[in-house]
Parts: structure tokens; C-alpha cells; sequence
């Protein structure tokens, strides 16, 4: 059942000693109430940023599609004229949809990071830190809108490269970003509740690919909602994607949008996302 | 006034207490009334094989399992009511290897500074404090992709020493280490429990670890505990119970042959469950 230990080293582990640790000795304080979420956010955006940069192959495949739906189907339906687009370019009024869609994708197999996180054993060990299990879903939502918000910067400047008409107004594109998160806190939030369900990688895997779609083709990202089937355009309407498509394409085209509901459809998504997310994370930690 | 229940934070106070414990998983009770005291700034083994409910025991500790009011209690702190305040006396490395590989040794460390509130203007001190006192200073900037297992351990030691835990939970810190790398392990824990003063709470199922470095130990079966006490203590209680029943024994008895004694019949087929196999095979992959 066991085996002997080695003999204790030459070299003795005494570094306790031998360097200072006057601050390990001293527990931190707890943070106040209301500072404790934005400091979780903080952490779990910081660590999402830190990966980025020690890795960019993801980011670099991930702008492959998006690339491709702008250059070929963008550029092609753009000299068929099928779809009408208010008088602008296809590729401009596609746009808009990839970056919501490429964030989406990104957003939506959030979770299966977080049931890597619990093989892992770092769920675990987060849950174990003063962190309610809301601040920590809150954190990683965050977090899953940040990585999205760097892959729709990549769509931003291919979609520039083609010569697309886009905005450069910084209080728009600060807007742009907002509405980015806020969807991508959705998705993810989506993608932790069914993963605090099905509690498996391969199940969720096959559940996010049967719904990506569903979501991407019943959103107004390729075409408007006026040339949709009645139900469709029923689905569409409970699709948070076409609000979020719909408030990028009005911030960054200036095309006709709905702001204000948009901002606060995707809010009141996100809200019980969170929620349903946090509830089930008990599931995942046993 | 007994010491599980003095007021929380007093001196008094044990740094665990469970009192008749009981976890089920459906009908099969892992815990299955499990009373329990580890003193301040004692290292305490919880021992026993794959099963035993050694894991479920520790995740009731540190409230990744839910159990009733009055059940645990971490320096005196309810785990059912007073969650926040327990786990921020806890310091706790899981069985598996857990530091993310995506990241450097510093930021791994980094992360649980933050989580635990550390001030801005103390973080990069500290983070290098507990980085130090593993011996991780000249590997800190690396890739944890790029640390042995034994390296890996010593990072998730100084993620849970960066907050100044009171109490740290080590669940089996040294499954699937070489025995250089096993030892190393336990040097640090000593080394920083012996400057720190903290009480260490550790489960392991090598019995030769838990004769050396523990100060008390228990040793668990089935969900229960089967006998407690320091190492020596149990070892000449078996000396005994041989010498008083007549039979030869050459060799003095091992911390093993007491645990073989206690737990009777069934052991050798007490082999944990798919999930626990699982997971220390996952762990052993890992260390390579």
C-alpha cells in the first residue's frame, strides 16, 4: 500500500526561514460589501488576459471563420443584391452579425472550461476562497466578454480591411464593447447553466454545437427580420442575439435600432443567467 | 466549556471539529458519523484507503459539500451558517493538480492574492513571499505547462499559503510523486508550518508519510475512524494487543499493521470507486 519515502535531501527546505515571510503570517483584510464583486470581475478578466497573452493561437484561428463569412459569403451576396439591406453593402450590413456571432461562439462553450476547471480541481479550490458562488459566475461571465471583446476587435479591423464603412467614434465603439460583454455574459452564462446540468465536456460539446446555429441563423445577423417566415421572426424576437446584433449594426452603421431595449434586454438576460449559473455551480463541485 | 465550542475566533478554539459528521452520496454514506477534533497548530493525517471517505470528509470541511448546523466547526466558525468567515481562514490544495498551466507560476499565485482580498499595494510582495518560502523564486515567471509535478505541488503550497491561512487542508499532496519529489513536498509543509504556526490538516493514504511527518493521526474506513491517535501511540497499542494475545511478531509493528488491524476484513477489496480512480490516475497522468 505505501512505499518509503527517499531520504531527506542534502540540500534541507528551509526557505521559510531563510527569506522574509512577514507578510504571510498576516491574513488581508476582507474587502467591503460592495467592492468585492468588481474585484472578483477584476481578478477572473486579469487571469483571461494573462492566457491571451502567453497564447494567441486561439485568438489567431478563431478570426479565420469570421473572416471567411465576410470575405466570401459578405462579398458575394454583396454583388447578388438578395437581401435588402436599407441601401448599404452586404458585406457592411454583415458585419455587425459576425462580430456578434464570433463572440457568441466564444461565449457559448464557456462552460466546458468550467467543467475542465472542476476535473482540475481549480474549481474547487476557487469555491473554497471567500468568493460567492454569484461573484464567481459574475467573474467569469466578465471574463468570457473580455476574451470575446478581444476576437471582435480582430473581426473590427478585417471587417476595416475590406472596407467596410464602420464608425471610429470612441463613445460608439465604447458602447460596441459594452454591448459585446453584456451578450457574452449572456451566452456564457448559458453555457455554465447547462453545464451545471449535463455535469459532462462530450454532452455539452453536442449540446452548444445543436444550439449555435439555431441562434446564429434565428437572429437578424445575416439577414433582417422583415424577410423572415412569421415563425421565425417569433424566434428571433426571444433571440438575444438580433438585440445584440441589432444595437452593433445601429452603433457602428448608424442603421435604424432600438438602444435603450436592446442594452436592457441583454441585461435582463444576463441577470438570471447568472443566477440559474450560480445555482447549479453547487452541482459541479460535487 | 469544551473547545469545539468556544466562541469563534478565540484562542480556544479547535482549529476542526466534527461532531458525528455524516455525508451521503444517494443511499451510501460516506461519512457516516465521523467525530473529530484537530487542535491548533498540529499537522493531524486523516489516513485511510481509496473509499474511505477521507475526500468527502474534507469537502464538508471546507463547504464544498452542505452539511446541518452544528456539524463542523473551523475555529469555532459554523460551516453551515458562517461560510465566508471559515474559508477565510482555509488554506486548501485539491487532489488534483490544479495550478493552471496556462499561466505563470507568479500569476497562478497572483489569482488567489486577489481572491483573498490582498491589496494592491501588497500583492507583488506577497505573491513573491510565498513563491520564496516553496522555492519557486527563479521558476515564478515560468509557464506552470512548463513545472514538474513536485514543482506543481509547491505552486498550489504558495497559492494557499498567500493569504495566511490559519489552517491548511492538503488532500493526498503527494499521489502520484517520486519519492524525491514526495519528500520535498513534506519539507516545505513542515518548514512553513514550523515558521507560520499553522494547524495542517492532511489526508494520505502512504501510512510511512503519515508515521513521519504527522503529529496525530486518524485513520479512516468506511466513514468512520477506526483509531486515533499520535503514530507512536497507535504502533505500541498494537505491540501490545500481539504481545497480550501471545502471538510472534519479529519485526515492530508499522503505522500500516495497525491500520490493517483496525480495519479488519475487507480491506484488501476496499478499492474507492470509478470517480476516485479516476481522478488519481488523472493526477498521475499529469506528473507524468
Amino acid at each position: 500500500m505505501s512505499e518509503a519515502p527517499a531520504a531527506p535531501r542534502a540540500v534541507s527546505a528551509d526557505p521559510a526561514r531563510a527569506h522574509g515571510i512577514d507578510l504571510l503570517l498576516k491574513p488581508p483584510p476582507p474587502r467591503a460589501g460592495w467592492r468585492l464583486l468588481p474585484a472578483r470581475v477584476g481578478a477572473m478578466c486579469a487571469v483571461e488576459l494573462q492566457k491571451l497573452r502567453h497564447d494567441r493561437t486561439e485568438l489567431y484561428t478563431r478570426a479565420v471563420q469570421p473572416a471567411l463569412w465576410l470575405l466570401i459569403f459578405g462579398q458575394t451576396f454583396t454583388r447578388i443584391k438578395a437581401i435588402p439591406t436599407g441601401g448599404i453593402p452586404y458585406v457592411d450590413y454583415l458585419a455587425p452579425g459576425i462580430i456578434a456571432q464570433s463572440a457568441m461562439f466564444i461565449a457559448i462553450f464557456y462552460g466546458i472550461q468550467i467543467i475542465w476547471e472542476r476535473d482540475a480541481g481549480v474549481l474547487n479550490k476557487l469555491l473554497v476562497t471567500p468568493t460567492p458562488r454569484s461573484a464567481l459566475i459574475t467573474g467569469k461571465a466578465f471574463a468570457a466578454g473580455v476574451k470575446s471583446l478581444v476576437q471582435a476587435v480582430v473581426v473590427l479591423l478585417i471587417a476595416a480591411l475590406l472596407g467596410v464603412a464602420l464608425t471610429w467614434n470612441p463613445l460608439k465603439l465604447l458602447a460596441v464593447a459594452a454591448i459585446v460583454v453584456l451578450g457574452s455574459a449572456f451566452f456564457s452564462c448559458l453555457s455554465m447553466t447547462i453545464a451545471g446540468i449535463v455535469l459532462s465536456r462530450d454532452r455539452l460539446m453536442g449540446i452548444g454545437q445543436a444550439i449555435t446555429m439555431p441562434l446564429f441563423f434565428g437572429s437578424n445577423a445575416l439577414y433582417p427580420v422583415s424577410v423572415m417566415p412569421g415563425w421565425l421572426q417569433s424566434v428571433s424576437t426571444a433571440n438575444p442575439l438580433s438585440y445584440e446584433v441589432d444595437a452593433l449594426r445601429g452603433l457602428l452603421l448608424g442603421t435604424p435600432h432600438h438602444l435603450a431595449s436592446d442594452f436592457a434586454v441583454l441585461f435582463v438576460a444576463a441577470a438570471p443567467g447568472v443566477t440559474a449559473a450560480s445555482a447549479l455551480l453547487g452541482r459541479l463541485a460535487r | 466549556m469544551t473547545p469545539d465550542t468556544a466562541p469563534p475566533g478565540t484562542a480556544r478554539a479547535d482549529a476542526v471539529a466534527c461532531a458525528g459528521l455524516t455525508y451521503a452520496f444517494g443511499d451510501h454514506n460516506a461519512v457516516d458519523g465521523l467525530d473529530l477534533t484537530v487542535r491548533q497548530g498540529e499537522v493531524f493525517g486523516l489516513l485511510g484507503p481509496n473509499g474511505a471517505g477521507k475526500t468527502t470528509a474534507i469537502r464538508c470541511i471546507t463547504t464544498l459539500l452542505p452539511v446541518p448546523a452544528g456539524m463542523v466547526r473551523v475555529f469555532g466558525h459554523d460551516t453551515a451558517g458562517d461560510r465566508m468567515a471559515v474559508r477565510r481562514l482555509l488554506g486548501y490544495v485539491p487532489q488534483q493538480l490544479s495550478a493552471d498551466a496556462g499561466l505563470t507560476g507568479r500569476e497562478n499565485v497572483a489569482l488567489f492574492a486577489r481572491v483573498f482580498d490582498v491589496s494592491r499595494g501588497e500583492r507583488a510582495e506577497r505573491v513573491t513571499q510565498a513563491l520564496a518560502a516553496v522555492d519557486l523564486a527563479e521558476a515564478a515567471d515560468r509557464l506552470a505547462a512548463t513545472y514538474s509535478g513536485g514543482m506543481v505541488r509547491r505552486l498550489e503550497l504558495a497559492q494557499a499559503l498567500v493569504s495566511a491561512p490559519r489552517l491548511l487542508i492538503l488532500d493526498e499532496p503527494t499521489i502520484g510523486l517520486d519519492p524525491i519529489a514526495r519528500t520535498g513536498v513534506w519539507e516545505h509543509i513542515g518548514a512553513v508550518r514550523e515558521a507560520t504556526g499553522m494547524t495542517v490538516l492532511v489526508t494520505t493514504h502512504y501510512m510511512d508519510e503519515a508515521d513521519q511527518y504527522c503529529d496525530r493521526v486518524a485513520l479512516m474506513h468506511r466513514g468512520r475512524i477506526r483509531a486515533l491517535g499520535t503514530p507512536a501511540e497507535l504502533r505500541a497499542g498494537l505491540g501490545a494487543r500481539r504481545s497480550a494475545a501471545g502471538a510472534a511478531h519479529k519485526a515492530p509493528p508499522t503505522l500500516e499493521d495497525v491500520f490493517r488491524d483496525v480495519a479488519g476484513s475487507g480491506l484488501d477489496d476496499e478499492a474507492g470507486d470509478f470517480r476516485d480512480v479516476r481522478s488519481t490516475r488523472r493526477t498521475a497522468r499529469r506528473v507524468g
